[in-house]
């Protein structure tokens, strides 16, 4: 149990990559702008990928009617998720001391795990539901109106996953090094939690072993 | 049988002599296979990037122009002595005290020989300095904006051509007068030269931080003709060297009269001595007037100040600091070698090349093996400098340059061709010929001490039938020639801008990183900036109305003004807001007595336009911006000079 416990502190400290690396990258490249265009999406905001990027997102989207970026100040997730990520890293560490001294389980260890997928898909969601409102809600005064083949207003949301071709652009949205430490961090509580598991199970194994032996 | 056999072979050894005859022929000849390689050689596929850049001067142009080699695209011109309608330069408000000089605002000039700063002999690529010609200056280019940061005028010169080499830690570009001229000026007949007239050769410091150009000292020489230089390097740094004419001191029908002496010579000046008797206080402060311009990337603009004082030095004041090598036949070019052991002097009115050696010119200077001397300056004896001649079998020898493996190439412009030969054994070794009457030819870093020997540029004076025709006025002629292998080969021919005098030439990779993209609109500090479009607004002050204007795709902010009368002298200031790579905006407004201004991302530049007709009028942006560009217009109303109708502005109401 102690191995697993170690795992299991160590694991949640990997999300603290994502104080210091973006969680979701976009880059935007077209016939215009051969060295592309990008935003890295921190847990705490939006940052370009060069100095003027955002600017200059923000100013070709003028054209189609979007909305600019948000700043940091105005949208709540990103004064959220900051504490959320902070306070599941301190839940993880205190379990996995906790398992260390034996007060708890893997079954924490597990539950830790889960609920932090849940928080993540939540945060997908509510990430994705920011991308549609960006890309559909557009000015309806906008200088540039793109109708689709079925007479609806074409919209310009960004793919959450993977490429997708939006007018001269090609976007293209993928997880960045921060989502990759959290992935690598969970998969530690997940290991943590297995080894926890087997660790009992033998345990138990040989307790009733020599139940049956006395 | 065996006479048959015999006979079958010889006959098939004769057909076989014959092909490789024909092949031989057919690889060296004028047929397809050398020619597509030659195309490869200098074919830049589209979206590929050229190996060298080439900054060719523009001659009567009185600018510099950007090329790219092999492939002889050119890529900018940069206005340097001559107003620029394309960009503003010397006609925006920013811009016009760069072409300020003692003789007033002097809007062009004929710009001569580009060269790149060096540190320890060897191209750095952080500014390339340039001559004008006429009247006498010196311009400073950063190689960062590519653009003209500083042009400094000279004093006590006229006919700047000995200009603008710089020394190889790049403390001194030095600046010599073609003409001499009385110093001071006098009102004096023109038949009282011989004597009285003086040629100045400048010393201008660099600093080695921000380039600031100063003129340390002004050596006051004999009234020759100071037609070419080139500053010595590794053991002869601490040197520059001069080709001299006209030694006659003719004042007239110089064809003639300045062609009569069987040498002229080549000044030898030992500028560290000179420097260190001048830093010791000697020299004299002599009054002058001349301008000094710099321009400043923070505030956009250019300041001109002029300056009241220059330090002369009389050469025979120091002795040890000024040689005389006697140089056949009114010698052009000077050039001097990669390891600074060899003075060439390029004898235009001859077929030979006279080449000096530095060790023996200092044997000779340590020997006192004198022969004679010109206005105190001592000569030193022709045979104890000479390291030998190069008897090329050319005509018109002009300028030599130097591929770093103990070649050297020299331009002839009678018998037009460019002759390759070796140092030291002086042979020659291949020789091309040039379309037509070639003047100078360039290798990239071919006069510092580590050319880059893989081409080289001849440029020629005459282009006739080279190109398509188009009427009596041509472009001159470019040729590039492969000296990569052991003989020179023709690969490419290209038209160039102007008249190229000279070039400079860099590898790609030392420029190419560092260029900029924009300027930071936070950095900028013109005190007519419009930070932000929210800061737009027009100003009167009496008769002045001063606009400050804001750009960004796609319009103008403001782009409604009203309130501007008859007889009012309008400033408009337009900042481009746009921090994006290569979105300029233009602005121009009808019937300004002007050129346009092409402002690059977070530049301010002011153009004025003073309103003489009742109505109104609009501007637009004269760069196709964006999808929307031409909705980026506006209007500005002109009143009566009487009307009471307020100033007003807006945008989108």
């Amino acid at each position: 149990m102690k191995n697993a416990s170690i795992i299991m502190i160590i694991g949640p400290l990997f999300l603290l990559g994502l104080f210091a690396f973006p969680l979701w990258n976009i880059m935007l490249g077209a016939p215009q702008y051969p060295e592309p265009l990008g935003m890295n999406i921190h847990i705490s905001g939006i940052e370009g990928v060069s100095e003027f990027d955002l600017q200059n997102i923000d100013g070709l989207n003028h054209y189609i009617g979007m909305k600019t970026i948000p700043k940091p100040g105005e949208m709540w997730e990103f004064d959220v998720f900051p504490k959320v990520i902070i306070g599941m890293v301190i839940l993880g560490v205190l379990i996995g001391l906790m398992g260390f001294f034996g007060k708890v389980d893997f079954k924490w260890f597990l539950g830790w795990f889960v609920l932090m997928s849940l928080l993540g898909i939540l945060g997908m969601y509510d990430f994705n539901q920011w991308l549609t409102d960006y890309g559909s809600n557009l000015d309806p005064h906008a200088i540039i109106k793109v109708i689709n083949e079925d007479g609806t207003p074409m919209t310009y949301k960004p793919p959450l996953l993977g490429f997708q071709k939006m007018l001269n652009f090609d976007v293209t949205s993928l997880p960045s090094v921060g989502a990759y430490m959290m992935f690598v961090g969970m998969s530690l509580t997940l290991v943590a939690s297995y080894l926890g598991w087997k660790k009992k199970g033998l345990k138990t194994k040989r307790q009733s072993k020599n139940a049956v032996t006395t | 049988m065996k006479k048959h056999i015999y006979l079958v072979l010889g006959l098939l050894g004769f057909a076989a002599l014959l092909t490789s005859c024909g092949n031989g022929n057919n690889g060296k000849g004028s047929s397809g296979a050398l020619n597509s390689s030659n195309a490869e050689k200098v074919y830049v596929a589209p979206g590929e990037h050229d190996e060298f850049y080439a900054f060719m001067s523009g001659g009567y142009s009185g600018n510099l122009t950007v090329y790219g080699l092999p492939s002889g695209r050119m890529f900018k011109e940069i206005p340097v002595f001559s107003q620029f309608a394309t960009s503003g330069y010397g006609y925006s408000e920013e811009t016009k005290p760069m072409l300020n000089t003692s003789f007033g605002f002097v809007p062009w000039d004929d710009s001569h020989h580009p060269d790149i700063s060096q540190t320890n002999g060897v191209l750095d690529g952080r500014w390339i300095f340039i001559n004008g010609n006429n009247t006498p200056r010196i311009a400073r280019i950063s190689l960062t904006t590519f653009e003209t940061e500083e042009i400094i005028e000279v004093p006590n010169s006229a006919g700047n051509h000995s200009s603008s080499f710089i020394t190889e830690n790049t403390e001194y570009v030095v600046a010599g007068t073609r003409f001499s001229v009385p110093v001071p000026q006098a009102d004096m007949p023109i038949k009282e030269y011989k004597g009285n007239f003086k040629g100045a050769l400048s010393f201008i410091s660099v600093d080695p931080e921000n380039g600031h150009m100063d003129i340390k000292f002004q050596i006051l020489m004999p009234g020759f003709n100071y037609d070419l230089s080139h500053p010595g390097r590794g053991k002869s740094h601490g040197w520059f060297f001069f080709t001299t004419y006209n030694t006659e001191e003719a004042n007239s029908l110089l064809e003639v009269n300045a062609s009569q002496n069987d040498k002229d010579f080549i000044a030898a000046i030992n500028w560290k001595k000179i420097e260190e008797y001048v830093n010791n206080g000697g020299g004299t402060k002599m009054p002058a007037n001349y301008a000094h311009n710099v321009y400043s990337d923070e505030n956009h603009t250019a300041t001109s100040t002029m300056k009241k004082e220059v330090l002369t030095v009389d050469p025979t004041k120091i002795p040890g600091a000024v040689f005389f090598l006697p140089t056949p036949k009114s010698p052009h070019g000077c050039d001097v070698d990669p390891s600074g052991e060899y003075i060439i002097g390029n004898g235009k009115l001859s077929a030979d090349l006279t080449v000096h050696s530095f060790d023996k010119m200092i044997a000779a200077i340590e020997g006192k093996k004198f022969d004679g001397e010109a206005y105190g300056i001592p000569i030193l004896k022709f045979e104890e400098v000479l390291a030998g001649t190069v008897k090329s079998g050319g005509l018109g020898p002009l300028h030599t340059e130097f591929d770093g493996e103990g070649n050297a190439y020299t331009t002839f412009f009678i018998s037009s061709e460019v002759v390759m030969w070796k140092l030291g054994t002086w042979e020659v070794i291949d020789r091309k010929p040039t379309y037509y009457s070639v003047g100078h030819l360039m290798i990239p870093g071919g006069n510092s001490r580590k050319p880059f020997g893989k081409y080289v540029v001849a440029m020629n004076k005459i282009t006739k039938d080279r190109y398509l025709p188009t009427g009596p006025e041509l472009e001159h002629s470019a040729q590039l020639y492969d000296i990569s292998g052991d003989k020179m080969e023709l690969i490419y021919d290209f038209p160039t801008h102007g008249e190229p005098h000279y070039a400079a030439g860099i590898p790609a990779e030392i420029l190419a990183p560092k260029s900029q993209k924009i300027y930071k609109l936070a950095e900028n500090k013109h005190p007519y900036a419009t930070l932000s479009p929210a800061d737009a607004k027009v100003v009167r002050d009496g008769k002045d109305v001063h606009i400050y204007m804001s750009t960004i795709r796609s319009h103008f902010t403001p782009d409604n003004i009203e309130g501007v009368k008859v007889g009012d002298k309008v400033y408009f200031h337009i900042t481009n807001q746009e921090q994006d790579f290569d979105v300029p905006h233009g602005f121009a407004v009808i019937g300004a007595n002007t050129s346009e201004l092409l402002v690059m991302p977070g530049q301010t530049k002011t153009i004025i336009w003073e309103p003489k007709q009742v109505g109104v009028w609009p501007f637009y942006c004269t760069d196709f911006c964006s999808a929307l560009h031409q909705e980026m217009q506006g209007y500005i109303r002109v009143s009566p000079a009487n009307s009471n109708i307020e100033l007003s502005w807006s945008l989108g109401e």
